[in-house]
């Protein structure tokens, strides 16, 4: 590591078993046991978390956001994929 | 409040040139616009007008670099607290405060700057940050003071930025919202616990109360005919009440819990107008909060050269964990 | 040489032992809170003023216990706030001064692997209060000894500012870890009665932890000496009136306050 700014890692926690990890935020470090204290350290005080997942933000790969409208209006028109496009009887609406 | 100087003249970003915008960035622009209009979130790396990114980075890194100097003015007390609960829930409220300039910062590094430069930028002295933090804490109840007003007045701004237009900023608000309201409560709870005590401590804690008293309501910022940039950060979402609203909403919240307290607040012209339900109340020393900001109040150079020394001697500290890293 | 102490209320053996324990965490607490909003990088004020409220935390459950037992209406603060130096009973290692992040790191380190062992065994006390307060704090032990340990290392072997700091701290503070594991007839009560172990049993596997993070730190061990610091026999070191006029300063100036 050539640099001299500490990387900066993203910061995924679960807050209890059932749930995914969620992102909340990002801290500096420069290892991955370094970052994982870190992220204990900053997110989890008020008991806000069963388990921390730690990840370079350049090891991210993100959407483009250009690419928006190939990557996502496509599925506007396949509304055939909600079960609320199919409408039912009364008596079988729960299905 | 912690961002009073958003509406302060920045000579940097006025006397910047303006580019046309091609053609792809006006379709950006339009999209923008309207994003912003249907009260959307914009993202990173979303397009955004270059006045909107510099301004978020200027006042979000301000609010962060606030809450680290905020560090100083209470963490002065902490070897010093009373009891051992009473420098536990400093520490605490300290550390939290060190949590939430982090918060920031990393907020602030989604628009495409480094905390280092952020940081850089403050010791340069070319970021601002809250002027109340220049006030010195000469006494224990100084402690509680900013808890109940310079924490209340801060929560009154932060509430709405928990609805602003920058997804990272406005999610960094809702964490720090939910943190906030244990610093004001601690701090009432500390100044009630001293009035019901002896008198050397009421004397204590209203000599406080009447040092901290006008600048806590200098957090709100200039006056709106003042204030510069208000129009526009609010049209971006990024501002969303006027100071002068947000500061009598403060002003007509804390007047009935200083009489809970049993404190006298330092302004003889504080009376309720029964039409409006509002407080009147006496004009703030502009000399004074100018002062402040331009540099030249009590703590100014202290605060900034206590920051300065501890990056420095850091500096050793930082390296050698890049060193050890690269050897692995 | 012969110490008398000043035992103005002489506390029983019994007492006298828990009270080294929690006075470790009370002054050690104090020392590091002083880092709040000094620390080479924001990650490290919160790690720091975690480790802080941790100790803290453990020196009010166990003053307070000492209280109760003691039986003469002295509370947590009274305690903490109120005694004379030759009452406090904290090794002298943990009331030195901080010096720079790689001898505070290094002092944590230390300490906090002697923690260790002796939350783990006192786990086991005859004290059940005190067998309940270890097994919580056995986790924060633990946890500061991973967070010190890796930093003595990082600063030991990562630049040679780095490492000549880490030597030098390491040479200043050894010394007073032999205060760690000297005899006490105060710990041979404790044994015998199973309130918990005598300190000199838990130097084996103290050694086995510390030693190989310093030799991966690349840190030498400095030479045996004679020295023996005596806190825990409320001898203290020139540093600790200092620290103790800064801790007591309001309960002192304001008696009969209401905090």
């Amino acid at each position: 590591m050539d640099q001299k700014e500490w990387p900066l890692w993203e910061v995924f926690i679960r807050s209890r078993n059932g749930l995914d990890h969620k992102h909340c935020g990002s801290v500096h470090a420069t290892d991955a046991r370094m970052a994982l204290q870190a992220a204990r350290n900053v997110f989890t005080r008020r008991q806000e978390g069963v388990s921390i997942w730690v990840v370079r933000g350049d090891h991210i790969v993100a959407s483009d956001p250009d690419a928006k409208p190939e990557m996502f209006d496509p599925m506007e028109d396949k509304i055939y994929r909600h079960p609320t496009f199919y409408k039912l009887p009364d008596e079988v609406d729960y299905m | 409040m912690y961002t009073q100087a958003i509406d302060i003249p920045n000579k940097q970003q006025d006397t910047q040139a303006k580019q046309p915008l091609s053609d792809k960035e006006i379709g950006y622009q339009a999209e923008f616009d309207a994003r912003i209009a249907n009260g959307e979130v914009v993202e990173p790396k979303d397009w955004m007008p270059e006045a909107y990114r510099k301004t978020l980075i200027r006042q979000i890194s301000q609010h962060a670099h606030s809450e680290i100097v905020g560090m100083l003015p209470e963490g002065n007390w902490i070897t010093r607290a009373p009891t051992l609960k009473r420098k536990a829930i400093l520490l605490a409220k300290v550390q939290d405060e060190g949590g939430h300039g982090l918060y920031l910062y990393a907020a602030a590094e989604t628009l495409g700057v480094s905390r280092d430069e952020l940081i850089e930028a403050l010791h340069a002295g070319r970021a601002k940050y809250s002027s109340i933090f220049n006030y010195p804490t000469v006494t224990w109840a100084d402690i509680g003071v900013i808890g109940w007003l310079v924490d209340g007045a801060a929560i009154m701004n932060q509430i709405p930025l928990c609805r602003c237009s920058y997804g990272p900023y406005a999610r960094a608000m809702v964490r720090i919202c939910k943190e906030e309201s244990f610093h004001q409560r601690q701090g009432f709870d500390l100044l009630l616990t001293m009035m019901r005590g002896t008198q050397a401590q009421r004397d204590m804690v209203q000599d406080a109360v009447n040092r901290w008293w006008w600048p806590s309501l200098m957090m709100f910022g200039p006056h709106d005919s003042q204030s510069q940039h208000g129009e526009q950060s609010m049209r971006w979402g990024i501002k969303r009440i006027s100071n002068d609203e947000l500061r009598q909403k403060f002003i007509d919240a804390t007047v009935p819990q200083a009489a809970v307290l049993g404190v006298t607040l330092p302004d003889a012209r504080l009376e309720l107008n029964e039409a409006t339900g509002h407080y009147a109340h006496g004009e703030i020393d502009w000399d004074e909060f100018w002062n402040v900001v331009n540099g030249h109040g009590q703590c100014n150079r202290e605060r900034l050269a206590e920051r300065v020394q501890a990056w420095e001697d850091g500096a050793w500290v930082r390296e050698a964990a890049l060193a050890y890293a690269a050897k692995e | 040489m012969t110490y008398f102490t000043l035992n103005a209320g002489a506390m029983t053996p019994h007492l006298e032992y828990r009270l080294r324990i929690a006075d470790n965490a009370l002054i050690l607490g104090q020392r590091l809170s002083e880092w709040c909003g000094h620390a080479p990088v924001l990650e490290e004020d919160l790690a720091l003023a975690n480790i802080a409220l941790d100790l803290i935390g453990q020196a009010r459950l166990l003053l307070t216990h000492v209280g109760v037992l003691e039986n003469k209406g002295r509370d947590e603060d009274q305690l903490a706030f109120l005694r004379n130096e030759h009452e406090y009973r904290n090794v002298t290692l943990v009331e030195l001064p901080n010096g720079d992040f790689a001898a505070t790191v290094l002092r944590n380190f230390l300490f906090s692997a002697f923690q260790t062992q002796l939350w783990q065994a006192l786990q086991m006390s005859t004290d059940t209060e005190l067998a309940a307060i270890a097994a919580k704090s056995l986790k924060e032990a633990r946890y500061h000894q991973r967070h010190s340990g890796e930093w003595v290392i990082r600063l030991g072997d990562g630049t040679q500012e780095s490492h000549t700091r880490s030597q030098a701290a390491l040479d200043r503070l050894w010394p007073y870890t032999a205060e760690l594991f000297s005899e006490s007839p105060v710990d041979d009560a404790a044994a015998r009665d199973g309130l918990g172990p005598a300190w000199i049993s838990l130097q084996p596997a103290w050694s086995q932890a510390v030693l190989p993070v310093l030799e991966e730190a690349t840190l030498k061990i400095p030479v045996p000496s004679p020295f023996r610091s005596r806190g825990k026999f409320g001898v203290h070191s020139e540093h600790f009136g200092h620290l103790l006029t800064e801790m007591q300063y309001l309960q002192r100036a304001y008696p009969g306050g209401t905090w």
